[in-house]
Order: C-alpha cells, then structure tokens, then sequence
C-alpha cells in the first residue's frame, strides 16, 4: 500500500506546474542528539516513498552526513564548491547507494563555516526546491553562524531533542530563535524506557511539558545506531527493525499522513526488575 | 542462534568496518587539509623521476582518489624525454607509445585503482615511469596491494 | 604551582565536555585543589544546571568581560566543595558577545586565584570554540568510540596541535560489552586513530543521566564506580603514574567469551 501511495505522489511530482519541495531544517542547539543521525534516516525513509530527497550537511568543517550514509567515499565536491561555483550542482550531488530518489550534498570539511555566505545558501536551497520533493538539512551544533546559515534557506524545522535537561534546555533556546516561521516539530530521542520506568529519565510527557511541540515520533536509544554508524547504513534501510519503521512513520507523518506517532514500547518491567524493586521496597 | 555464535566469535560485529572507514576518511581529511604538503609532495616526487627522464613540469597533475577500500595517489607526468642511454626508454613506451598524451592521461591512471589487481596487470608504464608513493596506508593486510598507488606516466611518441 | 588552564573541548557536540568538566572540577576540588569552571557556551549554557547551580547565576562572562561586574561577584560557589566555583556563560547573548583577548584576559584572571583552571568548551569550531581554546594552554579532547565523534575530534586535534597546546584524550561512554561484541571501536582502536596521549577512560553510566537530572555530579556517589575513575583521571592529571581500569574481558562472560574464543 506503501506503494501506491508513492504512485501518487511521484505523478504529483512530474506535474507540470509543480510545486516548490519542503525544506526542513533539523536543529538541536546541543551537539550529539541525533540530529545527522535523524536526517539521515528520515531522509532514507521519505526516498523510499518515491519522492525525490536532497540531504544538506551544513556543519562545514564537521561533515558527518556522509559517514552515516556510507557515502564517504563518494563525495568528491561540496557545498562550498557549489555556492563558490567551482562545480556544478549535479557534479556535486551524490547519489545514496540505496534507491535512486535520495542524494547527498555534502558539507566542506577544510573550510570554517563563516566561508558561507548567507544569501547564496538561501539561493541554493530555493534551487535545490525545484528539483526536489524534499531538502533536508543538517544543521551544526550551537547557535552560531553554522545555524544561520543552515537555517535560512529553510521554511520549516524539525527539532531533535533527548530527555536530558540540557538538551531540552538547549531546545528551548533553539525554538525562541527560530520564532514562528518554521512551525517546529519535534523528534524526541534516545529515549530509554527502562529509565523512565524508573523515574531516572524524563517522560515524553516531560519533555513536552516544556517544550509544547507538535511530536513526530520518539526514537527508543538502541546499541543498532552505533552498529549502523560503524557501517554507514542508516537503520531505515530496515524496516523489519522497530527503530528503522519508527523513521517509516516519521516519515509518513512528514509527508502528511495520518499515522500515530512512532513510540517505544515502555514494556512491562522485566523479571529481574520487578524481583529487585520487591527487594529494594522501591516502586519501579 | 547463527547470529548469537558469530557474535560470540566476533565476526558480525561492527567495528572492524568503523575502523576502516575511519582510517580512509582521515587520511583524505587530512589530505584535504594539508595543500602545501600535496604540493611539496608533487615537487619531491618531480625531482625523484627527474632524475630518469625529462618530464613537463608545466602540464604535471598530481590527484588523490578515493576508492572503496583505498586512497589513491594518481600522477600524471608527461615526459619529454628520457635522460639515460641504456635506462628504461624502450621499456617505458611500451604498448602506449603512440598514444596522445592526453588520452593516455586519462584513461591509464583510472584503471589501476579500481581494484588493485588490475594495478598490477597494467601495461608497460607501470614498472619503469610509474611513480608510486603511499600516503600513511600502514599496516593492512590485504590493503596492501589495492593502497598501492598508481601512476602513469603518459610517454610522448619518440 | 603555576595554575594549569585547561579547555575541555570535542569538536562534536553531546559526548560528555560539560558532565566532564563537572566531575573533573568536582574531583579535583576533592582532592584539595582550588578550581574554577568556566563556562564558555555562551547561549546555550548548561554548566550551571550540571552542577544544579542554575538558580544561583547572578552576574555571567559576559559581564565580566564588559567590566559591569567583578569576577569575583560572578563567580558561583559549589558549597559541596571546598574550593569549586564556577563562571556560568550567557544565555541571551551571541558566542561574539566576546572577543578571544577578553576571554583569555579573565581565564588569567581566574588563574590567579585557582590551581585548575577547567573551560567547558561550546561544540562545533567556530567562534566559540577559538575563545576557548586560546584561553587555555592544555586541552583535554573528549570523544564516544563513535565513527563520527572520533572525526570530529581528530579535526580539533589538528587545531589546537597548531597551536602547539599539549592534548590528552578522555573516551567517553565506552560500552564494554559492545567492544567485545565487535560492535564498538576499543580504546586502542580509538587511540591508534588520533594517537593522542590517553588521559582517561569513562564507560557509559546510566547513572549519570539520573544525577545530571538532580544536578548533582556523579563523583558526589561514593558508590559510583565513576567516582574511582574521574580520581584515577584527576591523578593522571596531577602528574601520578595511574594504571588505566581495564574494561575488556573483565566479566565473567567476558572470560567466558574469551576463554571460547581461545579455545
């Protein structure tokens, strides 16, 4: 059924008159949330509907985006010779080794990011939205000019976010800077059920409690990332993989689709648990 | 349970990957900070071949290139001529030698690096003007071959 | 002793500077030694709320460095310790709001009165990761056995080499049982790949995730097994000769694993 859907839109997309693609930003304000890894997968899941994605790694000088796509190898231009018009945009984009819809701009890693000028990004992005259903963005961590950059040629974001204060705190401060225009959404990640089971980590209530953004999904902390990254295969490819058909449904609600929102089990407690919170005299 | 005993004689795992891709992606980080060390480089091994044969300073390209497994150094130095009497000239010009210079540039190099065998069965050019050098490739078995770089020396038709 | 001024600093963001630079600071506090924290991610601070200091922020860096108030009157007192405070960053200002020479200005400012100097470096190499660097005259590098902690790193290894500053290595958040299982880089994966000088190694703790919730640094739990080991680290960095825990086979599957693995 999946398949019909991505009929659809891909005859949506070869109209004539076609519409300018979405181009999301995914931002954190705190560094190591997930947010390479998010866009990575999100990125592999809405190609694998059949529409057409561009994936933007706009942390110059820390590139990663390749890394997780495997894709390292293959890049042999970059952002910065596109907007410095040394190549062009097709001598850059490199196509994913999985599907033929997902490509990869990849990001300078020898240059600093105040080698990027605002405005010829912004003239990037709005080219790459008339080739492409959707232009996603890595942004950099921190809220410098990395994250002005990343975030002007974008008109909507996705903030990824963990259930530790910091991040949430770090968030926060991301969504005031961002103001109306972006209509943040929220990906909430590493969550730990066991953890929240035992009062040791925030809720998704919790988190949400403050932050008050329409929810995307929630990502559960699995040992299969740090597997995936090893290899450069995002875990997207895997849909039979509970964390890989999280970012299916994340994708689908991207696109609009009318699904719950992905969510880890927060399973019973475990034998051993149970046994040792009778024990401790501790509710888990 | 196959998975379970390849995990148990860690061979599924993953790391062995991540430690190769990061060793790869490094060294072309590394390379693509350092310019003045590519150039500096490029002028050694000029005065290294110098020495045999004439070569065209002017028209020397000096690349690196990324391969699955391996980083490769890809030169291309056109010879004017060569110095030694009883050296490497017949050898050198060998099956290319009435190919354009150009063209031999081109497609000569490519080749090699593709797998690392074929390195090894290229024609004439590799084993007299061929200028290998192997940026910090250490210690990996089987690495070793496909590392090797490859260069061609394009010969002009004497 | 010349007091040591020392950046803590990744390259990547979210592989533990700030809960390093707390428990480090914490233990050297502990251990008698007059620290002060600097806070150098101005705009999106976080040191504060580590340490569960956050209600007490009255005056930050950047007023320091606009001479509206002394540092001193900035400076936040741990009461847990002796002698631990810190000096919390800005939050509604931009990493510019300072320049590199009024950054280092009040790290010498703040080394005149301490034995350890700590500044928690902001991720990324921008502006804010060049003001603390040149602050400081050592620097710790903190990375996970990531594939893409471990670019970073070696990208800001190469930078603070150029400076010619000493650089030690803390990998963070090593999950033992995935080293063995082959799904995770080892430490001496990670350290044949930047070879830099190995200051320490932490494992991965849930606890910490608990005790950053409470604000309190984990090396307040006598029972934590990371107390023992930010010692051993703050020891390294006092000059002592420590030898390092090692994580590998040392459960009984480990050596189970290891003795089929032989066999």
């Amino acid at each position: 059924m999946h398949q019909t859907q991505a009929v659809e839109r891909e005859t949506e997309a070869a109209a004539p008159a076609r519409r300018l693609g979405r181009a999301i930003v995914l931002t954190s304000g705190k560094g190591g949330v997930g947010k390479t890894t998010t866009t990575a997968n999100l990125g592999t899941a809405l190609a694998s509907r059949g529409v057409k994605v561009v994936l933007v790694d706009a942390d110059v000088g820390l590139r990663n985006l390749d890394i997780l796509l495997g894709l390292e190898s293959r890049v042999t231009h970059h952002l910065l010779d596109v907007l410095e018009e040394r190549v062009s945009l097709d001598d850059a984009l490199v196509p994913s080794k999985h599907g033929d819809t997902l490509y990869l701009l990849a990001a300078a890693q020898s240059r600093e990011k105040d080698d990027v000028e605002t405005e010829k990004m912004k003239a990037l992005i709005e080219t790459l939205r008339e080739r492409f259903d959707y232009v996603l963005i890595d942004c950099p961590a921190g809220i410098e000019l990395g994250f002005k950059n990343a975030v002007a040629g974008a008109d909507e974001a996705i903030v990824v976010c963990t259930p530790e204060v910091s991040a949430v705190r770090d968030v926060d401060r991301v969504v005031g800077l961002l103001g109306n225009r972006f209509r943040p959404q929220l990906v909430i990640n590493r969550l730990r059920p066991a953890l929240v089971r035992k009062g040791k980590m925030l809720s998704v209530d919790d988190v949400n409690a403050i932050l008050r953004l329409p929810l995307l999904g929630v990502i559960a902390d699995e040992p299969d990332i740090i597997v995936t990254t090893n290899r450069g295969e995002p875990l997207a490819l895997r849909r039979e993989n509970p964390t890989g058909a999280a970012y299916h449904a994340i994708a689908a609600r991207v696109a609009g689709e009318d699904v719950p929102a992905p969510m880890p089990p927060l399973s019973k407690p475990s034998f051993m648990e149970r046994v040792s919170s009778f024990l401790g005299g501790k509710r888990a | 349970m196959i998975e379970f005993l390849k995990r148990l004689f860690g061979q599924s795992g993953s790391s062995a990957t991540a430690k190769e891709r990061l060793r790869l992606v490094l060294m072309t980080d590394h390379l693509e900070l350092a310019p003045e060390m590519i150039e500096k480089l490029k002028a050694d091994l000029v005065d290294v071949i110098s020495r045999h044969v004439e070569v065209d300073r002017d028209r020397i390209e000096v690349n690196f290139e990324r391969q699955d497994t391996a980083l490769a150094l890809l030169a291309n130095i056109p010879i004017i001529s060569v110095n030694r009497p009883n050296g490497n000239g017949s050898h050198a010009n060998g099956s290319n030698g009435s190919a354009p210079v150009e063209a031999v540039a081109e497609t000569a190099p490519v080749q090699p690096v593709v797998e690392g065998e074929a390195a090894l069965e290229a024609p004439a050019p590799k084993k007299k003007a061929a200028a290998g050098a192997t940026p910090p490739v250490r210690k990996r078995r089987r690495r070793k071959k496909n590392a090797a770089a490859s260069a061609a020396a394009a010969p002009t038709p004497t | 002793m010349t007091p040591r001024k020392i950046v803590v600093t990744s390259g990547k963001g979210g592989v533990g500077k700030t809960t390093t630079t707390a428990n480090l600071g914490a233990t050297l506090a502990k251990r008698g030694k007059r620290v002060i924290l600097i806070d150098a991610d101005i705009g999106l601070r976080n040191l504060d709320l580590v340490l569960g200091l956050e209600k007490r922020i009255v005056f930050d860096l950047v007023e320091v460095a606009e001479g509206r108030c002394q540092l001193r009157q900035a400076l936040i007192k741990d009461k847990r310790f002796d002698s631990l405070s810190i000096l919390p960053a800005a939050q509604t200002r931009e990493k510019d709001a300072i320049t590199t020479e009024q950054f280092s200005e009040i790290v010498d400012l703040a080394a005149a009165q301490a034995d350890y100097v700590l500044i928690d470096c902001p991720a990324g190499i921008e502006h804010g990761f060049r003001n603390a660097v040149a602050g400081a005259s050592e620097a710790i590098v903190v990375t996970t056995p990531e594939v893409s902690a471990i670019r970073d790193a070696d990208r800001v290894v190469g930078k603070i080499a150029q400076e010619r500053k000493p650089i030690r290595l803390i990998v963070n958040r090593l999950r033992p049982e995935m080293v063995r299982s082959g799904d995770m880089l080892s430490v001496d994966d990670v350290c044949e790949v930047l070879s830099v000088e190995l200051l320490g190694v932490v494992p991965d703790d849930e606890e910490v995730i608990d005790t950053t919730n409470r604000g309190e640094p984990i090396v307040l739990n006598d029972a934590s097994r990371l107390k023992t080991i930010y010692d051993k680290i703050a020891r390294r960095l006092e000059g002592e000769m420590v030898p390092f825990t090692s994580f590998d086979g040392t459960s009984l599957f480990g050596r189970l694993l290891d003795a089929l693995k032989v066999g």
